[in-house]
C-alpha cells in the first residue's frame, strides 16, 4: 500500500458522514454564539442535520455497492439501511429529550455535539471496509457515549455509571484491538475483503485466526451487551440520564449489528463453523440471564436493560445461520426493537417531570385515566416487545426463529420461545398498571410539548402499522443483503 | 383499475374509522354524513365498474395489491379479483348498504331511549352504529373482491365479527348478548370446517390464489387423499364439503341455522343489511366462486342439494307459527337461502346467485318495511298486537306488498324469475337427491305464500289490536325511512324482467362461473325459453303459481275471513304445532347436547388439568423457581467494577478454552 500513488478518493460516496461531520462543527460554533438558554438553534440544527443525513443516505447510498478512501469506506445498501435506522433513532432521541434535559439543568450545547459525534461514529462503523476505519468508528462512538453518560456531572450515580462504562469499555476495546492485531499478523492486511479471502484459504494458520476471532467476539459482544459481557448494562442504563440511555439502548445496538456484520458476519464468513457456536453460547446465556433477572426488577430502566439481553439473544440468533435471510432477520429485529424501545423510553421521558423520574414500574399506574392515547401506545409497545402475533415484534421473532430452525438449531428456537413467554410477564405487567390500577398520589401526567407528544404518538402508532404491514420493511431488509 | 378498486374498498373503512374514533367530535350528523357519503361513493364507483364490465370497456381484473408476507414459499397476499360476478355483488352490497345507511338515520333517530339513563354504553351509540355498518360494508367488499383464500377467510371472519357486534348492539339487553354469543359460537363451528377446507386446498393444490387453485384442480380432477385409515377420498369432495360447512354457518343452513332467528335481537337495519341481503349470502357467493372445484365432485353437490332442500322447506314451515314480525321475515330468509343453496346443488350457480341478487332487494325491502312498522308501533314487534295499519302507513303497506309479491314469485316480479329459474333447473337435474329437492322447493312455494300473506294480513288488515295510546300515535314513517323503501321496491319489481335472460339463461357471467357440460341444467332450461315474457307465459301453466295462489287464498281465508280458525287449528293439530313452535328442538339440541358437552369438558379441564396440573405444578412452580433464581442472580450484580471486569475475563477464558483449544 505504501508505494501506491495517492488517489483522490471519491468524496461523494461518503457524503452522509461528511455532512454530519461538517454540521456537527456548525452546531458547535452556532451554539457558542447563541444566547438562547434553551439551546434552540443547536436543537433545530441537529434535527435538520439528522433529517438531511437520512435524505442524503437514501439518495447516495441505497442500491449502491462501491468503496472509496482506498477501500476503507464501503457504501452499500446494508450500510445505508443501518445508517437510516441510526439517524432516525437519534432524531427520536433528541426529540424526546429536550424537556427532560431542560428540567434538570443539563441541557447543554455539548449534548447535541457529542450526540452528533456518537452518531457519526456509528455511521463510520457500519460503513467500514477496513479494520482501521472500523475501530475508528467504534471508538468515536464509545468515547462520545462515555462523555454523554456523565453529562450530568453533579449526579454521583451518573458519574459512577460513566466510570464503569469507560473502564469496562476500554477493556473491551483493548480486546477488540488485540484480536484485530492477530488478524493483521496472520494475513498482513487490514482490508476486510482481503481478510475474508485469506480466511477461506489459510488452513494451517487457522489456530491464530481463531485466537483473534475470540478476542474480537468479546469486543463485539460487549457493544451488544451480550451475557457474560453485559455487567455494565444495568448500571449504565440506570445511572445515565434517560435520553442517553435511549441512545445507548437503540442507536448503538443498531451500530453493533453493523459492527458484527462487517467484522465477523461478512468479514469472517468462511470461519462460520467456528464462530457459529460462540454466537450460540452468547445467545443462550443472554436469553437465560436476561429474562430471569428482568422478572424481579422494579425500575423500568433496569427492567429494559435486562430485557435487552433477551432481545440481544434474538439478534445474535439471527447471525447463527450465517445466511442472508438470517442476517436480514437480525437487522429487521434490531431496527424494529430499537424503534419500539425508543418509544418506551419516550413514554418514560414524557411522564418524567422535575423531581420525578417516572422510571419505577408503578409510576405508570392509572395512565389510562390520564392519557388514553399514551396508555394505548404503551400497550402496543409492550405487546410488540412480548412478540404477540400481529405486532411487528412477532414478525421479528418469527423471522429469526425461522432462520435458526433452518440452520438446524431447533433446541435454540425452543429455548428462545420459552424465554419470550417468560418475557410476557414483565412486559404485560406494565400494561396492567396502565389500565387496571388507579393512580397513586399525583400519578402519571404527560407533560411534554406538543411536538414531542406528536412524534411519540407517531412512533408508537408506526410500531402498530409496521405490525400490520411488515412486508415492506422485510423486503427492504432482505434487499440489503442481495 | 387498481386505484379505483382501492377507493371502493377503503372509502367505507375511512368512514368507519372517522365515525368510530372521532364520533364524539363530529357528532351525530357528522357521523351519518361521513359514512353515508363514503358508502355512496363506493356504490357509484361499483356501478361504474359493473357498467364498464358489461359494455366491455373494462376487462376483468385479477391482481395482487399488497404482499403481506411469505412463509415457507406460500404467498400471503391482499388481492382483488373483479369480474362480472364480483361486480354484481359489489353493486348489491353497496346499494343495499347505502339504502340502509339512509334508513338508519330515521330508524335510530330516537336511539337514546334504548339505553338506561346513566349507561356509559349508550354514549355515542348512534355514531358507533354508523361506524359498524360502514365497517361491515368494507369487510363485505373485501370478501367478495378477494382473489385468494386468505383474504376471503379474513373478510369472512370480519363480517362475522361486525355481525356479532351489531346483534349485541344493545349490549345491556341479556337476550341480545345471548343472541350474539350464539351467532358467534355457531359460526365458529362453520368456520372450523371452512378453515380445514382452506387447509385441504392449500395442502393439495399448493396455493391460496383462486386462479392457481382452479387451474391445479382442473388439471388433477381425480386427485385423492386418505382420511381415517385407508379410505380414499376425492380431494375436491373433501375440500368442497369442508368449505360448504363454512357456508352452512354463515348462510345459516340446517343444522347451523339456529343463530339467524335470534340475530333479530339486533336493530332492524342490521337485519336487513347483514342478516338478509349480504352477509348471509356470503356462503352462496363463495360456493359460486368456487364452482370450478365443486364441479369436480358430484358427492359434494348432492350434499349441498339435500341440505339446501331441507332448509328451504322446513324453515319456511317454522315461519308459519312465529308471532314476532321480524322472526317471520327471518325464517323466510332461511327458507330463501335454502332455495339458493338448492340451485348451487344442481350446478345452477347462476340461478342461485341471481336469486341472491333479487332476494337482496326484496328481502331488504321487507325487513326495512317491518322496521318501519316497528317504529310506528313504538318498538313492539308482536303481530298479535298489530292489525289494520294499512290506512295509517300507506307507503309502507304498498312497498311491503310489492316485496311480498316478489318473494312469493308473482309473475314478472323479480322473485318470480329467480325462484322459477331454480325450480326449473331442479326439475332438469339428474343429480342424486334432485327429486327430493324438487318436492321440497315446490312445497316451499305454498309455504312461502302462506306465511308472507299471513304477515301482511295480520299487520295491515283486519281490526287494530293495539292499545289506545299506540293507536293515537300511529303515523307514516319519515322520508328517510320511506325513500329507501321506494328505492328498493323499484328493483324488486323490475330487475327480473330486464336481466333474467342474460344472467340466468345466458352466458352473462362468462368465466366467473364454471359449469361442466354434463351438469349444465340451465342450458337445458334455456333451450325451452327464448325471452323473459316466454318465462312469464310459462308461469301461468305451471304448478308453482297455483301453489302460491293456494297459499295466498289459505292465508286470506284464515286471517281475514275466519280469524278465529287458526286457534282451532292449533288445538286440533297440537303435535304439529308444538314441533314447529319448538323449531324441531334444534335449539335444545345445540344448547344441551353440544354446548353441554363442551361445558362439561371445559369444567373438567379447568378443575383438574388447569388448576391442579398446569397452575399448581407448572406455572406457579416454574414461577417460584425462576423467582428464586432471579433473586440469586440479582445479587451477582454487585456494583463493583472489579467484579464486572472479572466476569468479562472469565467469559473470555471460557471462550478461548472451549473454541480455540477445544477445537483442536
Amino acid at each position: 500500500m505504501t508505494n501506491e500513488a495517492f488517489e483522490t478518493p471519491n468524496l461523494l460516496l461518503a457524503l452522509p458522514e461528511i455532512w454530519l461531520l461538517a454540521m456537527a462543527c456548525v452546531v458547535l460554533v452556532v451554539d457558542l454564539f447563541s444566547n438562547d438558554r434553551d439551546h434552540g438553534p443547536a436543537f433545530w440544527l441537529t434535527q435538520v442535520t439528522l433529517l438531511g443525513g437520512i435524505i442524503i443516505t437514501v439518495s447516495t447510498q441505497w442500491g449502491v455497492d462501491a468503496t472509496t478512501f482506498s477501500g476503507t469506506y464501503v457504501a452499500d445498501s446494508l450500510g445505508a439501511l443501518l445508517k437510516i435506522g441510526i439517524l432516525v433513532l437519534a432524531f427520536l432521541g433528541f426529540a424526546y429529550s429536550r424537556d427532560y434535559m431542560r428540567d434538570r439543568g443539563i441541557l447543554k450545547g455539548e449534548y447535541y455535539m457529542l450526540g452528533l459525534f456518537a452518531v457519526l461514529g456509528m455511521m463510520v462503523t457500519v460503513s467500514a471496509g477496513n479494520l482501521l476505519s472500523l475501530y475508528l468508528g467504534v471508538e468515536l462512538m464509545s468515547l462520545s457515549l462515555y462523555a454523554l453518560v456523565a453529562i450530568d456531572r453533579d449526579s454521583s450515580r451518573a458519574s459512577e455509571a460513566a466510570m464503569k462504562y469507560f473502564v469496562l469499555g476500554a477493556l473491551a476495546s483493548g480486546m477488540l484491538l488485540y484480536g484485530m492485531s492477530m488478524l493483521y499478523g496472520v494475513t498482513g492486511t487490514l482490508d476486510l475483503g482481503e481478510i475474508t479471502a485469506a480466511a477461506a484459504e489459510l488452513d494451517d494458520r487457522r489456530f491464530l485466526f481463531l485466537f483473534g476471532l475470540v478476542f474480537m467476539m468479546v469486543g463485539v459482544a460487549f457493544k451488544f451487551g451480550a451475557v457474560p459481557f453485559h455487567m455494565w448494562v444495568p448500571d449504565v442504563y440506570h445511572g445515565a440520564p434517560t435520553p442517553v440511555t435511549l441512545m445507548i439502548a437503540t442507536a448503538s445496538k443498531v451500530a453493533a449489528v453493523g459492527l458484527f456484520l462487517r467484522l465477523i458476519g461478512e468479514g469472517l464468513l468462511p470461519l462460520l463453523e467456528s464462530w457459529q457456536h460462540m454466537v450460540v453460547l452468547l445467545a443462550v446465556l443472554s436469553l437465560l440471564i436476561g429474562n430471569t433477572v428482568a422478572l424481579v426488577q422494579t425500575n423500568i430502566k433496569r427492567m429494559l436493560a435486562y430485557s435487552t439481553f433477551n432481545h440481544v439473544g434474538f439478534i445474535l440468533m439471527g447471525f447463527v445461520a450465517g445466511t442472508p435471510e438470517g442476517y436480514a432477520a437480525s437487522v429487521f429485529y434490531a431496527l424494529t426493537y430499537a424503534f419500539t424501545v425508543a418509544a418506551t423510553f419516550g413514554v418514560v421521558l414524557l411522564l418524567a417531570r422535575k423531581g420525578f423520574e417516572a422510571d419505577h414500574i408503578t409510576d405508570l399506574k392509572g395512565l389510562n385515566d390520564r392519557s388514553p392515547l399514551f396508555a394505548f401506545v404503551v400497550l402496543i409497545l409492550m405487546i410488540s416487545l412480548t412478540g404477540i402475533p400481529g405486532t411487528v415484534g412477532f414478525y421479528a421473532k418469527w423471522m429469526v426463529l425461522k432462520s435458526v430452525v433452518e440452520a438446524g438449531f431447533v433446541w435454540l428456537a425452543v429455548l428462545a420461545v420459552i424465554g419470550a413467554v417468560v418475557g410476557a410477564f414483565y412486559y404485560l405487567r406494565l400494561v396492567r398498571y396502565c389500565y387496571f390500577d388507579k393512580a397513586e398520589g399525583e400519578g402519571p401526567q404527560p407533560t411534554g410539548s406538543g411536538g414531542f407528544q406528536a412524534v411519540l404518538a407517531a412512533n408508537g402508532l408506526l410500531v402498530l402499522v409496521a405490525g400490520i404491514f411488515p412486508g415492506t420493511l422485510v423486503a427492504v431488509c432482505l434487499a440489503a443483503f442481495l | 383499475m387498481e386505484n379505483l378498486l382501492l377507493i371502493i374498498v377503503l372509502a367505507p373503512l375511512a368512514g368507519a374509522i372517522i365515525a368510530g374514533f372521532f364520533g364524539g367530535t363530529i357528532g351525530r350528523a357528522g357521523a351519518h354524513w361521513v359514512t353515508s357519503l363514503s358508502v355512496a361513493l363506493s356504490c357509484l364507483l361499483s356501478f361504474h365498474v359493473l357498467l364498464g364490465l358489461i359494455s366491455g370497456d373494462r376487462q376483468p381484473f385479477d391482481g395482487t395489491v399488497y404482499n403481506w408476507m411469505v412463509a415457507g414459499g406460500i404467498q400471503f397476499q391482499v388481492g382483488f379479483l373483479v369480474d362480472r360476478l364480483t361486480a354484481m355483488m359489489m353493486v348489491v352490497v353497496t346499494f343495499v348498504s347505502l339504502m340502509v345507511h339512509i334508513y338508519t338515520i330515521g330508524y335510530m333517530a330516537d336511539e337514546e331511549h334504548n339505553w338506561p339513563k346513566d349507561s356509559l354504553a349508550g354514549v355515542n351509540a348512534y355514531q358507533r352504529f354508523f361506524s359498524y355498518i360502514a365497517l361491515f360494508t368494507f369487510a363485505m367488499l373485501m370478501l367478495v373482491m378477494s382473489n385468494n383464500f386468505l383474504q376471503l377467510f379474513f373478510a369472512w371472519e370480519a363480517v362475522g365479527l361486525v355481525s356479532y357486534l351489531l346483534i349485541g348492539f344493545w349490549m345491556n339487553r341479556p337476550t341480545a348478548v345471548f343472541a350474539n354469543l350464539k351467532a358467534f359460537l355457531v359460526n365458529r363451528v362453520g368456520d372450523f370446517g371452512f378453515l380445514l377446507g382452506i387447509g385441504v386446498v392449500l395442502l393439495f393444490y399448493g396455493s391460496l390464489n383462486y386462479s392457481e387453485v382452479f387451474a391445479t384442480a382442473a388439471a388433477n380432477p381425480d386427485l385423492t387423499m386418505s382420511i381415517f385409515g385407508g379410505a380414499e377420498w376425492q380431494v375436491a369432495t373433501v375440500a368442497g364439503i369442508l368449505l360448504f360447512i363454512g357456508a352452512m354457518g354463515k348462510s345459516a343452513q340446517v343444522p347451523l341455522h339456529v343463530w339467524l332467528p335470534d340475530s333479530m335481537e339486533g336493530p332492524t337495519p342490521i337485519s336487513a343489511l347483514i342478516h338478509a341481503a349480504t352477509m348471509v349470502t356470503a356462503g352462496i357467493f363463495m360456493v359460486a366462486r368456487m364452482s370450478p372445484i365443486y364441479e369436480l365432485s358430484a358427492v359434494a353437490l348432492s350434499f349441498i342439494l339435500v341440505i339446501g332442500a331441507i332448509t328451504a322447506l322446513f324453515m319456511g314451515l317454522v315461519g308459519l307459527v312465529q308471532n314476532d314480525i321480524k322472526r317471520v321475515v327471518a325464517y323466510s330468509t332461511l327458507s330463501q337461502l335454502g332455495y339458493m343453496v338448492v340451485a348451487l346443488g344442481v350446478s345452477a350457480y347462476a340461478a342461485g346467485v341471481y336469486h341472491l341478487m333479487t332476494h337482496a332487494f326484496f328481502k331488504a325491502l321487507l325487513f326495512l318495511g317491518a322496521g318501519s312498522v316497528i317504529i310506528a308501533m313504538h318498538h313492539k314487534q308482536d303481530m298479535r298486537e298489530m292489525g289494520g295499519l294499512k290506512k295509517y302507513m300507506p307507503v309502507t303497506y304498498w312497498t311491503m306488498l310489492i316485496g311480498t309479491l316478489a318473494l312469493i314469485g308473482f309473475p314478472a316480479f323479480s322473485g318470480y324469475f329467480s325462484k322459477d329459474g331454480i325450480i326449473l333447473a331442479v326439475a332438469e337435474s339428474q343429480r342424486a337427491g334432485a327429486t327430493f329437492a324438487y318436492l321440497c322447493v315446490l312445497a316451499g312455494v305454498f309455504v312461502t305464500a302462506l306465511y308472507s300473506f299471513r304477515l301482511l294480513f295480520l299487520v295491515f288488515h283486519g281490526e287494530g289490536r293495539m292499545d289506545r295510546h299506540t293507536r293515537e300515535h300511529l303515523h307514516e314513517s319519515p322520508l328517510v325511512v320511506t325513500i329507501p323503501l321506494i328505492l328498493l321496491a323499484i328493483p324488486s319489481v323490475l330487475i327480473g324482467l330486464v336481466t333474467v335472460m342474460p344472467m340466468v339463461l345466458g352466458d352473462w357471467f362468462g368465466d366467473a362461473i364454471f359449469v361442466s357440460q354434463a351438469n349444465d341444467v340451465l342450458a337445458a332450461v334455456a333451450a325451452k325459453y327464448d325471452s323473459a315474457w316466454g318465462l312469464v307465459a310459462h308461469g301461468f301453466v305451471s304448478l308453482p303459481l297455483y301453489l302460491a295462489a293456494a297459499g295466498f287464498l289459505t292465508a286470506w281465508y284464515l286471517y281475514v275471513i275466519r280469524p278465529d280458525l287458526p286457534d282451532q287449528l292449533r288445538q286440533r293439530f297440537a303435535l304439529a304445532y308444538t314441533i314447529l313452535e319448538k323449531k324441531y328442538w334444534f335449539d335444545e339440541l345445540h344448547l344441551n347436547v353440544f354446548a353441554g358437552i363442551g361445558r362439561a369438558l371445559g369444567r373438567f379441564f379447568w378443575k383438574v388439568t388447569d388448576v391442579g396440573l398446569i397452575d399448581g405444578l407448572l406455572v406457579n412452580g416454574t414461577a417460584r423457581t425462576i423467582g428464586r433464581v432471579a433473586a440469586g442472580l440479582r445479587r451477582v450484580q454487585t456494583g463493583f467494577l472489579f467484579h464486572y471486569a472479572f466476569v468479562m475475563i472469565i467469559g473470555l477464558l471460557v471462550m478461548l478454552t472451549w473454541f480455540v483449544f477445544g477445537a483442536r
